[in-house]
């Protein structure tokens, strides 16, 4: 267990969002992650009244402050925290790596098809932020030599389930939407991603790590 | 308890509440009445709760049925309201009885009308919310004709009486909005500030629950090639895609987006936006960024 790595940071930059919203820049991912952290933290201990939180990739954005110009002021003096400790266990997606994408990335690799699996189900990733849909978490950890553009052209039906690639980034889609990433694997239970029901609803919150498990069909 | 029952459901006719606040993080949109001061008015005059569930209709208007004795308040866009084919007043209270037919007719300006029923709508709601949300398919699909939804017990207290007119908002032709500037201003070129002062904006058809197209000059970006990566959007805000023609987001909008925003309009200018039909011009008056976002 780590304790973690405090120091001031002077990269956080408040941009006004709004009359009520404040947009931190905070130069990195990993110091975003940190300050959403660190707002979470202050919200519940009351520190900090805010109708919205939301991570971006180098952002945080505060939504429904009464008055921004205070939180704005206190921002640079923040201690983050860089590497906390990581909080519970991986979730565990089983996956087939059977997506109609497979063959042009594993081509983008270098690679094989099977090795495709065997790279990308061998690293642990961690949610950075959710967007585009309900329960889309964009998913962190695929070292930049395997990154991948996205596709020329979009597909306007990704069937819910597609574990995509783009950039930095690995996501599944929640429910069938238009979508232009790289499709490799198909969850064999997308049901898991969104459950209204749930709390929280979506499984892959900012801040969950997470492990794809290849599976064989 | 009882029912509704929609007769006539109109070119989009939704149910809407306060909507789904501080899910953001989840991608989950705001979503919720669209122009919330008529709302929350057509509520009060019914003498519902802050909150209820309402209809919002778009344009055409809608045609209900009571199943049993309530009272509705016709307000946001005027229109034409009868009852079995009798007219009845806009924007007051209005008694139905168990089987009377409303119809609340087209838009005569702006777009949004609302119909709050003492009582409030029950239709399904999902984190709280009964709003239907365009982008992402939360809460209850929009109504089709034939569509049932349940009514709340009616409230303790009885509708507000109304002597005196009610303060429903005028709708205009054109819309001037105040835009806090930022947070991206920095991507645009110096002369962006100058265009949105003496610029005017059409407002496009192809505009909705997520948000106008707008229409007119474009705002060009210092750097047209750069990525922004993705960050969290601030309901109101005016974001400029690659063709530098604006989209001024709505109560359904997309949580995050990669393009930058260049300002944000308050909730007055937001309740403005959800009644500018297409062919609204729109102006803006930019206000400086607050003095704390100066680089030091």
């Amino acid at each position: 267990m780590s304790t973690g790595r405090t120091t001031a940071a002077p990269r956080l930059r408040p941009l006004p969002a709004g009359p009520r919203g404040i947009l931190i820049d905070c130069g990195t991912t990993a110091a975003a992650r940190a300050c959403y952290r660190s707002l979470q933290n202050r919200r519940m201990s009351g520190l900090l009244e805010a109708e919205d939180l939301v991570p971006g990739a180098t952002t945080v954005l505060v939504d429904g402050v009464d008055e921004p110009e205070l939180l704005a002021a206190e921002l640079p003096g923040w201690p983050l925290t860089e590497e906390p400790e990581a909080v519970g266990e991986a979730v565990e997606i089983p996956v087939c790596y059977d997506g109609p994408d497979l063959e042009a990335v594993a081509a983008l690799w270098g690679v094989s098809t099977d090795d495709v699996a065997d790279i990308h189900s061998g690293i642990e990733y961690e949610a950075a932020f959710c967007g585009f849909s309900p329960g889309f978490a964009y998913l962190e950890g695929l070292p930049e030599r395997y990154h991948v553009p996205r596709r020329e052209s979009p597909r306007t039906k990704v069937p819910a389930g597609s574990l995509a690639i783009a950039g930095p980034y690995t996501g599944v889609y929640p429910r069938t939407s238009p979508g232009g990433w790289q499709l490799i694997a198909t969850m064999t239970n997308p049901g898991r991603l969104w459950n209204e029901h749930r709390e929280p609803a979506a499984l892959l919150i900012p801040g969950t790590r997470v492990r794809f498990a290849a599976v064989r069909v | 308890m009882s029912h509704i029952e929609i007769l006539r459901a109109g070119v989009l006719t939704t149910c809407q509440d306060a909507g789904r606040p501080g899910w953001g993080h989840l991608a989950v949109p705001p979503s919720g009445a669209a122009d919330r001061p008529s709302w929350r008015l057509a509520n009060q005059l019914a003498g519902n709760p802050t909150g209820a569930c309402a209809l919002e209709t778009t344009l055409n208007g809608a045609t209900v049925r009571a199943h049993r004795n309530v009272t509705v308040v016709v307000g946001g866009a005027p229109c034409a309201v009868t009852v079995d084919g009798r007219p009845e007043s806009w924007g007051q209270p209005v008694k139905l009885q168990a089987g009377s037919v409303l119809d609340a007719g087209p838009a005569e300006v702006g777009v949004r009308s609302y119909l709050a029923f003492s009582g409030g709508l029950h239709p399904k709601s999902s984190l709280g919310s009964h709003s239907t949300c365009l982008l992402s398919g939360l809460g209850p699909a929009p109504l089709k004709d034939g569509d049932t939804i349940p009514l709340g017990p009616s409230p303790a207290h009885p509708p507000l009486p109304t002597q005196w007119p009610a303060p429903w908002a005028g709708i205009g032709e054109d819309i001037v909005m105040k835009l806090h500037l930022g947070p991206r201003l920095e991507w645009f070129r110096p002369e962006a500030v100058a265009e949105l002062t003496r610029g005017v904006w059409t407002v496009s058809e192809h505009s909705n629950r997520i948000g106008l197209r707008l229409e007119g000059p474009s705002l060009k970006r210092t750097d047209p090639a750069a990525e922004l990566p993705s960050e969290g959007i601030a309901a109101g805000g005016l974001q400029v895609p690659p063709n530098g023609q604006p989209i001024l987001f709505g109560a359904d909008h997309p949580t995050t987006g990669g393009y930058p925003v260049i300002g944000v309009v308050g909730p007055e200018a937001q309740a403005a936006a959800a009644q500018a039909r297409p062919g609204t011009r729109i102006r803006f008056v930019p206000l400086p960024m607050p003095h704390w976002s100066k680089r030091s």
